[in-house]
């Protein structure tokens, strides 16, 4: 039998600044996969990652979302985190004056002791820190840096892997990454990713291009369209897609649905 | 709980009084008092002179404190005012710390400023002034070995007059403004230093201002000298009780830096803010000023302003000196009724002079800041650079922050740049910060230490993580 | 506000009463208005620069208030070639003239207007629709603390009234043309511009300053502009007035809920000269932009003051005014913007930037933010300097003389301006007409 689900989004339902984005969206995700949502522009991608996330700019107007068993639209954002859930950002913050090294310690130490774990003594954490940095080939001066400012785009991205990395999160949201990587930064990104999937996590790419899908490949590829899951499918889905476009798909949808008066 | 409630409940953590007992004149101003202030300190004919020409001058300007800042407050009544108080003991300061009230070493060390030789603080020299007097300065030994004078400033009219003569005033004279004359007449004690040619102060000077008796004006004087390459960087701290009656604090302090001397001069003022209905506080009402006089000299200015109910000051830099250089670095914070009316004035007169402005407000509860800088580039100062930066941070709607830079160029070969920026802690900012698993408050704590890191990163360590400290407690209720 | 005493103001007073006799047939409130402007102004006084003065800290109006004036000086006579040759021009362009402060019928044209529109003098709306004017006239630029808006207001007679119901769209700018000619002399004048703009109205204004004239005369203008809701309003003022003259204006403008202000001021005439510009925001989604140019030389001295006042949410400000400075000249800036409690997102942003050609040349600049409350957008900036030296030495590298290079990049400073104002045959007209200044070098390209 299948065991009980990380993620569990039915019929979910949420708005930003009273207009509707997400219209019923149903999603289960459990540990072990690796889901990809496609989908045109425009269609509540990076909506559904900021929503189970908790963005404050947007709000839930129906539906649920249960993680690890929790109703999770009832947690703050920084006790999903803690949780174990993290959204790689399709636009990183810039946090002026706030050392990289100094975010990342006191992130991973609010996780560490709310897993009841004692916190990171500055030695270890650096040498933790050099390892992850390895991983994604980052620079060592980004640690003195501050958090994203100045940073040019390929490097916000490492960055958002970086801390990935170093939080190692139970479900990982990866919000349109690949966008504005070149193939290295795209390469260096995705085997990064790639190493840190685990049986005992999780992660859900969001997407437009399935380019990212050749470095990261997903068990399962979902299609939003509209604020709504339309189609899912495995591998095979994305390259249709990337063959023949979003339009087809929306076609299908609409002419499958009765029409609107 | 509410917002009001835990303001209400913050700790200001330095409110209490110690059992000093006192030697205090009567309340009130004329000059009989300066003759008794002068003649308790056994000054010399030349000191008495000199505070009553700049009493006779302020009497000039009664009524004409200045108006132009954007703080109120009820007309101050000078008759009202204890203008002299010392712990008992002997009048000229102990000769060793034996003979200090061992209730003001206990005060001290409540403060975080152990005076005890064993204790004392590594690497920083004190001089303690407490109320009105200067109570004991560490680490004298290692200072006399290299012809370093650092002592109150009474011993200092005592036992290097010519210093004295030759720089007091010299800065900002007793005719500079309303309070300047007032502290010339008044002032009871202070620190002097003055770093001899080509000696490079080895430890930092620290001066800590203490008031405690109530009713009690502090009235500091602060002279120091870096001879010809000379580099001295000089701490000041600043704290007084609790008490529901405002106090004034009308300092002065002069600098004066000579061929390539260096002066980084760095301040934690965390006077009693008053409650948070805005009863009580200090009103810090202080002339600062720099010259820096010599060819390539330099004078640094560092401030982090989490105290008083009102502040009114300035800390300037005359660049005389061609190739010199003037610094201002400041944080201003203001919770509750909190009023700060801060900046700066670099005043370029030599060729080649450069000065940089960096400040950062931070206005929360209901507290006004007001950043007011001038930066004037007078006909011969040739190829000057001026850069500003006014950054300032708003948490709540009901604070306020102003930005009102003066900018005067007579010289078409300057360069002047001035930057300002308002901002609140954003949304955005803070989600991130919360993906991350770091808590609201946290976030918004990290968030405001960013915002403050150029400025404390300027101040010496031990000053910054104090600096860090101080703006958490101060804010303590307004974010989260 | 700390005055001068009494002997400037007694020959207002009596040019004021001389007036006051000969205007029996005004409504009974603009009389009260003019008495009360009148009694304010004696009260008031001229401002005095002196310190804790802070409006006015860096200018003098001294040789304003010890000036000799005439206020009763008949017009000259003017041609209007003479006009089209000082001032911008299109026959098109409707148009009221003033010629030594007296309305030109002759001169002026209302011939193209759209229906509905109404173009009069303020003298011939008194007379014929005062009610119309009575909400407005002296309620939008305050004459209770300003000295200049004060006496303007108590010599009220004559001046512009444009009328433009809701929806209308006006294709042409109008012009209001003060000229003052040679013979002139010294002559006070206190023109009144009155504009009211429909809901969704849409209309360009130039208001033109030009004498060639060497008399040291004073022009005291007002203009009072009321932009109702989603009304866009475009408004240039070209201050060229005589070389030894002086001017104070001032504009002031109430601006409703989704109202446009654009406003390009362009000033390079007169000895001393003074520009208030005051924008009140009163309204969510009101927005302005305020750009201005300052070309002075010689001794002049010239100051810019404004003051956009934020005072309901969701409203947007920009301000840039530059500043060209040759000669022993002196110029002002002083630009405040006022967030006030309550309005949330304000957008502000305020630039000055200046240029020093030479030695002697001062610029004061005062931009200021007064924020209160969090959650807005503000930020302003402040330069001053001499010209780039190494874009100088840039073109010079490619062969150009070094006063081309000085003067193209002078060019280049002032067509920022220039190149965005709204009135688009404007840009022509001053590209060609602003001679600016191609100074003496003073310092040199690194060899």
């Amino acid at each position: 039998m299948s065991p009980s689900p990380l993620l569990q989004v039915a019929g979910l339902r949420a708005s930003i600044a009273g207009k509707e984005i997400l219209k019923g969206v149903d999603l289960t995700v459990h540990t072990g996969e690796v889901h990809a949502i496609m989908g045109p522009n425009g269609s509540g991608k990076s909506t559904l990652a900021n929503v189970i996330a908790g963005h404050p700019a947007y709000a839930v107007t129906g539906g649920s979302v249960r993680y690890r068993g929790k109703d999770l639209l009832a947690m703050t954002p920084d006790l999903r985190a803690r949780e174990g859930l993290f959204l790689a950002f399709q636009y990183p913050v810039e946090v002026p004056g706030v050392r990289n090294s100094q975010f990342l310690r006191s992130a991973l130490n609010a996780g560490r002791l709310h897993r009841g774990l004692p916190e990171l003594e500055l030695k270890e954490f650096n040498k933790l820190l050099k390892e992850k940095m390895a991983l994604v080939e980052m620079n060592p001066s980004f640690t003195t840096r501050s958090v994203n400012e100045g940073f040019s785009g390929g490097e916000k991205k490492r960055n958002e892997i970086l801390q990935m990395a170093l939080l190692e999160p139970t479900l990982a949201l990866l919000d349109e990454t690949d966008s504005g990587l070149d193939i290295d930064a795209l390469r260096t990104v995705s085997a990064g990713v790639n190493a840190l999937r685990r049986a005992d996590n999780a992660i859900v790419i969001v997407t437009h291009y399935q380019r990212l899908l050749d470095y990261i490949v997903p068990d399962f590829v979902h299609v939003l369209v509209d604020g709504r899951l339309v189609r899912s499918g495995g591998r095979e889905l994305a390259l249709e897609l990337e063959r023949e476009g979003y339009e087809r798909i929306r076609q299908a949808v609409e002419s499958a649905q009765p029409a609107k008066s | 709980m509410t917002t009001a409630d835990r303001l209400a409940q913050k700790e200001y953590g330095y409110g209490f009084v110690s059992p000093v007992e006192a030697d205090t004149l009567p309340k009130g101003l004329s000059e009989d008092t300066i003759r008794l202030i002068s003649q308790k300190k056994g000054e010399p004919e030349f000191m008495l002179e000199w505070r009553l020409k700049a009493y006779r001058h302020w009497l000039t300007l009664e009524g004409q404190s200045p108006a132009w800042a954007n703080v109120s407050h009820d007309p101050i009544d000078f008759q009202d005012i204890i203008y002299y108080s010392a712990p008992k003991g002997k009048t000229d300061g102990p000769k060793n710390l034996q003979e200090v009230d061992p209730e003001i070493l206990r005060a001290f060390e409540k403060l975080g400023i152990p005076l005890e030789e064993q204790k004392r603080l590594s690497g920083i020299a004190v001089d303690a002034v407490f109320d009105s007097v200067s109570v004991a300065t560490t680490y004298k030994d290692t200072l006399d070995k290299l012809g370093i004078i650092f002592c109150s400033f009474s011993e200092a009219v005592k036992n290097h007059p010519d210093l004295i003569k030759k720089y007091l005033g010299s800065v900002v004279p007793y005719t500079d403004n309303f309070y300047a004359a007032l502290n010339a007449a008044v002032f009871s004690d202070g620190s002097f230093a003055y770093i001899p040619k080509g000696v490079r102060c080895p430890v930092e000077l620290m001066t800590y201002f203490r008031i405690n008796q109530a009713d009690t004006g502090q009235f500091e004087r602060t002279l120091i000298v870096a001879d010809e390459s000379a580099y001295v960087s000089y701490l000041e701290g600043c704290t007084a009780p609790s008490r529901k009656r405002n106090q004034l604090h009308a300092a002065v302090v002069e600098l004066v830096a000579l061929d390539n001397a260096e002066i980084k001069y760095s301040t934690l003022q965390n006077w009693f803010p008053g409650d948070a209905e805005g009863k009580g506080g200090v009103y810090n009402f202080v002339t600062k000023r720099g010259k820096a006089l010599g060819r390539k000299s330099k004078i640094s200015w560092t401030q982090v302003e989490t105290g008083s109910a009102i502040t009114w000051k300035y800390p300037s830099v005359i660049l005389q000196g061609d190739d010199s250089v003037g610094e201002f670095y400041s944080v201003a914070l203001v919770n509750n009724r909190q009023q700060a009316d801060t900046g700066t004035k670099m005043i370029h007169l030599g060729k080649n002079t450069r000065s940089t402005i960096i400040s950062k407000g931070i206005s929360a509860g209901r507290g006004q800041n007001t950043y007011r800088g001038l930066v004037r580039i007078l006909p011969g100062a040739e190829h000057a650079r001026n850069y500003t930066q006014c950054d300032s941070l708003l948490l709540g709607s009901a604070c306020s922050a102003s930005t009102v830079p003066y900018i005067e160029v007579r010289n078409p070969t300057a360069q002047v740049e001035h930057e300002a920026s308002t901002s609140k802690v954003s949304d955005d900012q803070l989600f991130y910060c919360m993906q991350r698993g770091i808590s609201e408050e946290d976030a918004r704590f990290m968030i405001i230490n960013g915002f403050c890191r150029e400025i404390f990163k300027e101040l010496p360590w031990e000053f910054a993580v104090e600096a860090s400290q101080l703006l958490k407690v101060s804010l303590e209720g307004a974010v989260g | 506000m700390p005055t001068v005493t009494a002997p400037p103001t007694s020959p207002y007073q009596s040019a004021y009463d001389s007036l006051a006799s000969q205007s029996a047939q005004q409504p009974a409130w603009l009389r009260d208005l003019r008495r009360n402007a009148m009694q304010r102004f004696a009260h008031l006084g001229f401002p005095t620069a002196r310190r804790g003065n802070e409006p006015w800290k860096y200018t003098s109006v001294a040789p304003i208030a010890q000036a000799a004036l005439a206020h009763d000086a008949a017009a000259g006579a003017a041609t209007l070639a003479h006009l089209k040759r000082l001032a911008p021009w299109r026959d098109a362009w409707p148009r009221l003239v003033f010629v030594d402060g007296r309305y030109n019928a002759r001169l002026s044209s209302c011939d193209s207007l759209p229906r509905g529109v109404r173009l009069h003098t303020l003298a011939h709306a008194l007379a014929t629709d005062p009610a119309a004017l009575e909400p407005h006239l002296g309620h939008i630029a305050s004459w209770t603390d300003d000295a200049f808006v004060a006496l303007n207001t108590a010599f009220l007679a004559d001046g512009a009234v444009l009328i433009i119901p809701p929806g209308a769209v006006l294709e042409e700018p109008v012009h209001i043309l003060h000229v003052v000619t040679d013979g002139a002399g010294a002559i006070a004048a206190h023109p009144r511009t009155l504009v009211l703009a429909g809901d969704r109205s849409r209309a360009a204004i130039i208001e033109t300053f030009v004498s060639a004239s060497g008399a040291a005369y004073f022009t005291n203008a007002v203009t009072e502009i009321v932009a109702a809701p989603s009304a866009q309003i475009a408004h240039a003022k070209l201050m060229l007035e005589g070389a030894a003259s002086y001017h104070v204006g001032g504009t002031c403008v109430r601006q409703a809920q989704d109202s446009a202000f654009t406003s390009a001021s362009i000033s390079s005439g007169a000895a001393l000269a003074r520009n208030n510009l005051a924008i009140l925001l009163a309204s969510p989604g009101a927005s302005c932009n305020l750009s201005g140019l300052s070309l002075t030389a010689g001794s002049q001295h010239l100051d810019n003051t404004l003051s956009v006042d934020h005072a309901a949410p969701h409203t947007t400000s920009r301000q840039i005014y530059k500043g060209i400075l040759d000669g022993q000249s002196r110029a002002v800036f002083v630009g405040r913007v006022l967030v006030r409690q309550g309005a949330t997102k304000a957008d502000a942003v305020q630039r000055s930037k200046n240029l020093l050609l030479s030695r002697g040349a001062e610029i004061d600049a005062k931009p200021s933010l007064e924020i209160l409350t969090d959650d807005v957008r503000c930020s302003h900036g402040a330069t001053a300097g001499e010209l780039d030296q190494s874009a100088l030495f840039y073109l010079m590298s490619r062969g150009l003389p070094r006063d081309a290079a000085r003067s193209l990049l002078v060019q280049a400073f002032a067509s920022e301006i220039i190149q965005s104002l709204a009135i688009a045959p404007l840009r022509t007209w001053l590209d060609r007409r602003l001679a600016l200044p191609l100074a003496a070098s003073h310092a040199e390209v690194p060899a």
